[in-house]
């Protein structure tokens, strides 16, 4: 009788293992194997591409870049791989790619926030020795290039763009309201103001559009999240303490805001933003259609209005604007921005690394750098290419600059993924009503400290 | 082995050591043809079940310093697990989820169906049962992209709605577990249907018979003869259903992605969003193992209440 139901337990246990196991398979995605071994001309680069992202690298890398050295290395073989994925996933996918040997690309394209997390797990190549000998390395702006050292102090990536972000609004929209046309506003409370009298004169606009959901990832971390509290007393990391703040006004009014957004009805359809492509529908769609008072958003928006952008808008610019988020009551420096930006690593497992150093020395001349970004619409990581005529002529990118000032950069800590995820889950149980803005704290507090660990946490 | 008088005791001894030894061989030949598939088994299913069991106790990590140098952790990822909310949310949705869709949803539904189907014109039941099975054969990736083009804002529901002058409802953002359990009901119901239509099928029609000659009424003969007749059947059926909805992951992932907020992350999307999001693998590790624990629990309580053997 005993052995019997041994049998059984073992029986079920074999079957219930095999349905969830398969499950999980066919869950899994492994990434195609891009190995380039023995081959010493050949070079794979990795990149996010899909759903019209990323469309001007694309470009550059098959129109400007391959060909061009093509004719100063004629051997030279350059394989792209792209990978389709929602921002989220490209990085879980690299983290894949870059561990086995056996899909390692030559050179991967990496969000700076996840320079750290990589180079710390020991993914990324470090490339200060190649810097050394490398004069252009001095043209670089210093706070970028604090975005792609790790916490080892060294250097695992070269930026090929940089960015900032603000507030996009509609001047039609705003003149209808009978709002100011430029508009400055210099606090928290200016934005809100101008959404509720939004609301109130054109009911069906949507006032504020902020990423707000785990599907759109960084993008809520960055542009709505951090934005916001980066404009308060209290930042997300004290960089003197080493420490996260887990508990803080700042972080509370972060959070009430958001919910006063949802909870007045001044934000969109939950179905239209927590939504992967919800950012992209607005400013490709909604955007131009006047459907949206103001944007939290950044300047790379600005391309999809190009001739060749994914959305061609002639009058873009003279219907929008782009202003400078406040800092929450106006406090100095009375505006905030976020940077991040893009850089080009070689992975340890690469097995070509000296010709995809030259490779990247090469995309990231001053010439090669400018065309990029005119594609491109983001900022240059360079000095020398931001002082450029056609750079600078680029639509609202002296604005852009302009936040650059007092801009701030994510904590390079390699424990920021983990909380970026914490914060866009919270977010969205906010915007859900799910949590109070109360209950978000303390649930933003519980996760992070345990993601981080009791010791790395502060309360303020 | 029985003795036969016919033969005389010293053939039948030698008979039987010969036999004997035919058996062993036979064993041997059958152990060496199934070697492999135990190499196979045991490399692909065994050895990952093996390191799961090992890696649930690491701090495994997709990228960032604990990729580098993985550290036995003890049961620490367990008991963050039990002090996590969200654990306890996704435990109690995958309950629901499970409760209506696989066995309220799909296998009454099922049988249901099964029922009405029996002993029908043979043209009607296979164009029914083609219909259904449709369902069944599409991928669960296509059926989440069907449900999503039928319920999304500017979907065909709300287009057919409007057309009768009510308001559209954001149907995955308001009634998201329902979607999702509905969604799976359609997809999953056919596999029910078929395994209660063999079954059916084998009930004796006399017996049937004979209990309406002695005066049961329809819902009698269901009740005490049909339902005891085909209960193997019903109690594996239960489990396959149980395991396979436990398991479901693209349905709900695509449809919904988990949200919005908690509404809809059962354990899989847990597990996924904390190995691949959150990059913890070691953690969405330990989960899967709490997944596997609760089938395998399920499986024994269904075994166990219906008295059947395997």
């Amino acid at each position: 009788m005993k052995v019997k139901s041994y049998k059984k337990l073992a029986a079920v246990t074999v079957i219930a293992g095999s349905v969830l196991f398969s499950s999980a398979c066919s869950d899994s995605d492994s990434a195609s194997g891009k190995k380039t071994a023995g081959d010493k001309n050949t070079i794979s680069i990795t990149f996010r591409d899909g759903g019209g992202t990323n469309k001007g690298l694309t470009q550059w890398l098959n129109n400007d870049i391959i060909p061009a050295f093509k004719k100063e290395h004629p051997k030279a073989n350059i394989k792209l791989s792209p990978i389709s994925a929602s921002e989220g996933d490209y990085f879980a996918k690299v983290a894949l790619m870059l561990k086995s040997d056996q899909s390692a690309p030559d050179i991967v394209t990496e969000d700076t926030f996840m320079v750290n997390s990589d180079a710390s797990a020991g993914y990324l190549e470090p490339l200060d020795n190649r810097i050394k000998s490398w004069n252009e390395w001095d043209h670089y702006i210093d706070n970028v290039k604090n975005g792609v050292k790790a916490q080892d102090g060294k250097t695992y990536g070269v930026p090929f763009n940089t960015d900032s972000r603000g507030l996009w609004y509609n001047k039609d929209v705003f003149k209808k309201a009978g709002l100011p046309v430029p508009w400055e506003p210099k606090s928290w409370d200016d934005i809100l103001t101008a959404a509720r009298t939004i609301k109130k004169k054109s009911p069906d606009v949507i006032p504020m559009w902020m990423n707000s959901g785990k599907a759109t990832g960084e993008a809520t971390s960055m542009q709505t999240f951090e934005m916001l509290l980066y404009g308060t007393e209290d930042p997300l990391y004290d960089e003197d303490k080493q420490k996260w703040i887990v508990d803080s006004p700042g972080l509370l009014d972060t959070y009430t805001f958001i919910d006063t957004i949802y909870k007045e009805k001044l934000g969109p359809n939950l179905s239209q933003v927590l939504n992967g492509q919800g950012g992209t529908i607005a400013y490709t769609q909604l955007m131009p259609k006047g459907k949206i008072g103001i944007g939290l958003d950044g300047i790379w928006q600005a391309g999809n209005y190009r001739k060749d952008g994914p959305a061609p808008w002639p009058e873009a610019f003279d219907t929008l604007g782009y202003t400078a988020m406040p800092t929450q009551k106006g406090q100095a420096p009375g505006t905030t921005s976020m940077s991040g930006g893009w850089a080009f690593s070689i992975p340890k497992k690469s097995d070509n690394k000296d010709l995809s150093w030259e490779f990247i020395k090469f995309v990231s001349t001053k010439e090669n750098n400018l065309k990029l970004l005119l594609k491109e619409n983001n900022l240059s990581p360079r000095e020398d290419v931001s002082k450029e005529k056609e750079y600078l002529d680029l639509p609202m990118f002296k604005e852009a600059s302009e936040f650059l000032k007092n801009t701030h950069f994510r904590p390079s800590v390699d424990k920021y993924p983990s909380v970026s995820t914490v914060i866009q889950s919270t977010v969205e149980d906010v915007v859900t009503n799910k949590l109070s803005p109360k209950q978000a704290v303390e649930n933003y507090k519980k996760n992070v400290t345990r993601v981080v660990g009791k010791d790395k946490v502060i309360e303020r | 082995m029985d003795a036969n008088p016919v033969i005389s005791p010293s053939t039948a001894v030698d008979g039987g050591s010969a036999s004997r030894k035919k058996q062993n061989r036979k064993l041997l030949a059958s152990a060496l043809f199934l070697l492999p598939a135990w190499l196979l088994l045991l490399v692909f299913f065994i050895g990952p079940i093996l390191l799961t069991f090992y890696f649930a106790f690491t701090n495994l990590s997709l990228t960032g310093s604990e990729a580098q140098a993985t550290q036995f952790v003890g049961f620490s990822n367990f008991m963050n697990m039990f002090q996590d909310p969200n654990f306890r949310i996704s435990v109690m949705k995958t309950v629901v989820y499970l409760l209506f869709s696989a066995i309220i949803g799909q296998q009454v539904l099922g049988f249901i169906l099964a029922l009405l189907m029996k002993e029908k014109n043979p043209a009607f039941r296979r164009v029914i049962g083609i219909i259904i099975i449709a369902g069944w054969v599409t991928p669960e990736i296509v059926v989440a992209f069907c449900w999503v083009a039928f319920l999304n804002d500017s979907g065909t529901l709300n287009a057919l709605l409007q057309q009768v002058g009510l308001k559209p409802v954001a149907w995955l953002f308001t009634f998201p577990m329902a979607s999702v359990i509905i969604a799976n009901i359609w997809h999953g119901t056919a596999f029910s249907m078929l395994v209660f239509q063999a079954a059916l099928d084998d009930v004796p029609k006399s017996i049937e018979e004979a209990a309406v000659v002695d005066g049961a009424s329809r819902f009698q003969v269901l009740y005490k003869i049909v339902l005891p007749m085909i209960k193997g059947s019903v109690v594996t059926n239960m489990i396959l259903v149980t395991l396979q909805t436990l398991g479901v992951f693209t349905l709900i992932y695509a449809m919904t992605g988990g949200g919005p907020g908690t509404s809809t992350q059962t354990l899989p999307i847990f597990m996924y969003n904390q190995a691949f999001v959150n990059y913890q693998l070691g953690y969405g590790t330990a989960i899967s193992l709490i997944l596997l624990l609760i089938g395998v629990l399920v499986s024994v309580l269904y075994l166990k209440s219906m008295k059947v053997k395997v």
